[in-house]
């Protein structure tokens, strides 16, 4: 068998972009296990007392149940409109297509100033409560990455042969979309879903202008206060969303290939 | 009463007209195709007794009940899409259940069924595999499995071989005709293959510019075209451009050429009309005496087009050309640039009225 060899170029641009994303991390976990005291490495006591803080347990939580929050009312909203609009209205493709990148043109702090304006008058609930306003905003910022997402399954299979042969066979369209054509675009999903988890577990501006205490505003209060920790909390961050990615390769790995897909 | 009855099916889409007013009438247990090129209009038909579409007016009868505004979900029909159509998360046995586990029947009672149904296929041993490990033939054979299941009022079938190659598609056509007669079911297929069309069917409705142009047994539509349109596109057929000289005897002038032709008796005379012939009817032969004789055409051979035990001559005769199929065996005295004669049979031909023609467009007409 002839042996395959790697061209140097591939090995030096390969080399080049490990040391740009590995070296920042590198440095990053040596400075959170400095010691607290002296300052020399190393010591595990920056992880020892975050782990024991207890605002790192409770905005972690509240983080992730947002996270999760957003995840549901995201997928509940956006599968069966991406669902229709590939079905009946192919020619909204693009509207969505331009909505959903409304996101990535209005700033963060544009957004949420508007946001609290527009919900000023919304039940305490609702307002008050970060399941309320903050999963509400949370849902138009990832709207982007869900539906792109999303729309890239619904474009990989025959939704319209898939639909019409659930339909000949009996089935009601909330079979049709729970048995036929979810299980088909779960790729899809799961990889919306992670990338608006990881959105919601780092976002920082909409949570501090609206003054709720989440996971990204924990970790901004110790890196003013307290380096070390700072350091390996943005670690132990990172990690969690690395954590997210590893599930959805895990998750979507050896999933049957679409109908379009080669045949034997 | 028919078993399944279109009446004066009408759709349009915007300014195109895709049926104006089809009539069908087919007894259980009997298959129709619909055939007709790309447009026509058939796999509209076949999509509207389906449910997926709606008529603008008509009426769509099963059994006496009138099912024109049931949704595609009540209405008990088995489809095999054009598109592999299989479920992707579901091995072949979960497809071909789906429909059973819709109708809430009893796990033994679908496993038994499924089993049935993927032998009758011929897949019994593939049950476990996901689509993406059949092939396309396989594909549709478990499609085919899956419309059945549901023990379908009416079969309905949308050019299910033509993503297929030549091979699996002759075989595959003659099982899909196997299992619809051993199962007697009512069955609807929507093809612009006619061989495929002729070679499985009951009846044959050639579709043209969204109507039925004839419907009928695959022998009366290729002995008796009713429409130039039918004649070109089932089979391929000579078109000769005549006028009538004598409607007593049959006589007809074309090209200069008299032709005694027993469709033309009791025709005006000085009517212009279209005689239609068959190429296997042409017999060939070289042309010794310059031409003349009773209902000869003269000409010359123009190529040879080898389709096994036939081959198909093409002459150059004046302004007009000639096919004619002949036994392969014989092509050697009629060699390419030979001066020949085709000899048009009395009986056997048909007659229509140049009016009668397509306004437009219509098949492939280059062989003519």
């Amino acid at each position: 068998m002839r042996r395959r060899w790697i061209a140097p170029s591939a090995v030096v641009w390969l080399v080049v972009a490990s040391a740009f994303f590995l070296i920042p991390l590198i440095a990053t976990l040596l400075f959170s296990l400095r010691s607290l005291q002296t300052g020399k490495c190393c010591s595990g006591a920056a992880y020892s007392l975050i782990i024991h803080d207890h605002q790192f347990w409770t905005t972690i939580r509240l983080s992730f149940l947002l996270s999760l929050e957003t995840i549901a009312i995201s997928l509940v909203l956006f599968v069966p409109t991406v669902y229709w609009v590939h079905l009946k209205m192919p020619r909204l493709r693009p509207v969505l297509g331009f909505m959903a990148l409304v996101p990535f043109v209005v700033p963060p702090i544009v957004l949420v100033v508007g946001l609290l304006n527009l919900y000023k008058g919304s039940p305490s609930w609702f307002y008050d409560k970060p399941s309320g306003l903050l999963a509400a905003a949370y849902v138009i910022l990832a709207f982007p990455y869900m539906y792109f997402a999303l729309d890239a399954g619904f474009r990989s299979i025959d939704v319209h042969t898939l639909t019409e042969a659930s339909q000949s066979l009996g089935a009601s369209w909330r079979t049709t979309l729970t048995r036929v054509i979810l299980p088909n675009i779960r790729v899809a999903a799961l990889a919306g879903s992670f990338l608006t988890l990881a959105i919601v577990m780092g976002e920082f501006t909409i949570a501090s202008l609206a003054a709720f205490k989440t996971f990204p505003t924990y970790i901004q209060l110790v890196n003013e206060t307290q380096p070390y920790e700072a350091a390996a909390l943005s670690l132990l961050s990172f990690l969690i969303v690395w954590a997210a990615m590893l599930a959805l390769l895990f998750v979507g790995r050896g999933r049957p290939r679409p109908a379009g897909a080669a045949t034997r | 009463m028919a078993y399944l009855e279109l009446r004066e099916l009408r759709r349009s889409f915007g300014p195109v007209v895709a049926l104006d007013g089809i009539e069908v009438e087919l007894d259980a247990g009997e298959f129709l195709s619909l055939l007709g090129p790309s447009g026509c209009g058939k796999t509209t038909a076949l999509r509207l007794v389906a449910g997926f579409d709606r008529p603008d007016s008509g009426s769509i009868v099963v059994d006496g009940k009138d099912i024109t505004h049931v949704t595609p979900s009540r209405r008990d029909m088995g489809m095999v899409f054009q598109a592999y159509s299989l479920f992707p998360n579901m091995t072949a046995e979960q497809n071909v259940e789906f429909g059973l586990r819709i109708r809430k029947n009893r796990r033994a009672a679908r496993r038994k069924r499924v089993a049935e149904l993927l032998e009758l296929v011929g897949l019994g041993h593939a049950g476990k595999r996901y689509p993406h490990q059949l092939s396309g033939g396989m594909q549709q054979r478990v499609a085919l499995a899956r419309a059945l299941a549901i023990e379908p009022r009416v079969l309905l079938l949308d050019e299910p071989l033509s993503a297929l190659d030549a091979k699996v598609r002759v075989q595959l056509r003659e099982e899909i005709r196997r299992i619809q007669t051993q199962l007697g079911i009512t069955t609807l297929y929507v093809t612009h293959d006619q061989e495929e069309a002729l070679s499985v069917s009951d009846h044959v409705a050639v579709m043209w510019s969204g109507r039925i142009e004839q419907m009928g047994t695959p022998s009366e539509m290729y002995g008796a075209p009713a429409t130039p349109f039918v004649a070109e596109f089932i089979g391929t057929m000579n078109r000769l451009e005549a006028v009538v000289v004598d409607g007593t005897s049959g006589e007809v002038e074309h090209a200069g050429a008299r032709l005694m032709v027993d469709a033309a008796r009791g025709r005006t005379k000085g009517e212009r009309v279209l005689v239609l012939v068959r190429p296997e009817l042409l017999e060939l032969e070289p042309d010794t005496n310059g031409g003349g004789g009773e209902n000869m055409l003269a000409g010359k051979v123009l190529t040879h087009t080898f389709l096994g035990s036939v081959t198909r001559l093409k002459i150059l005769g004046g302004e007009s050309e000639y096919i004619a199929d002949i036994p392969t065996a014989r092509v050697a005295s009629l060699s390419i640039g030979l001066p020949v004669v085709a000899r048009v049979p009395a009986a056997g031909t048909r007659l229509l009225n140049l009016s009668e023609e397509p306004a437009s467009g219509g098949p492939d007409s280059g062989d003519l």
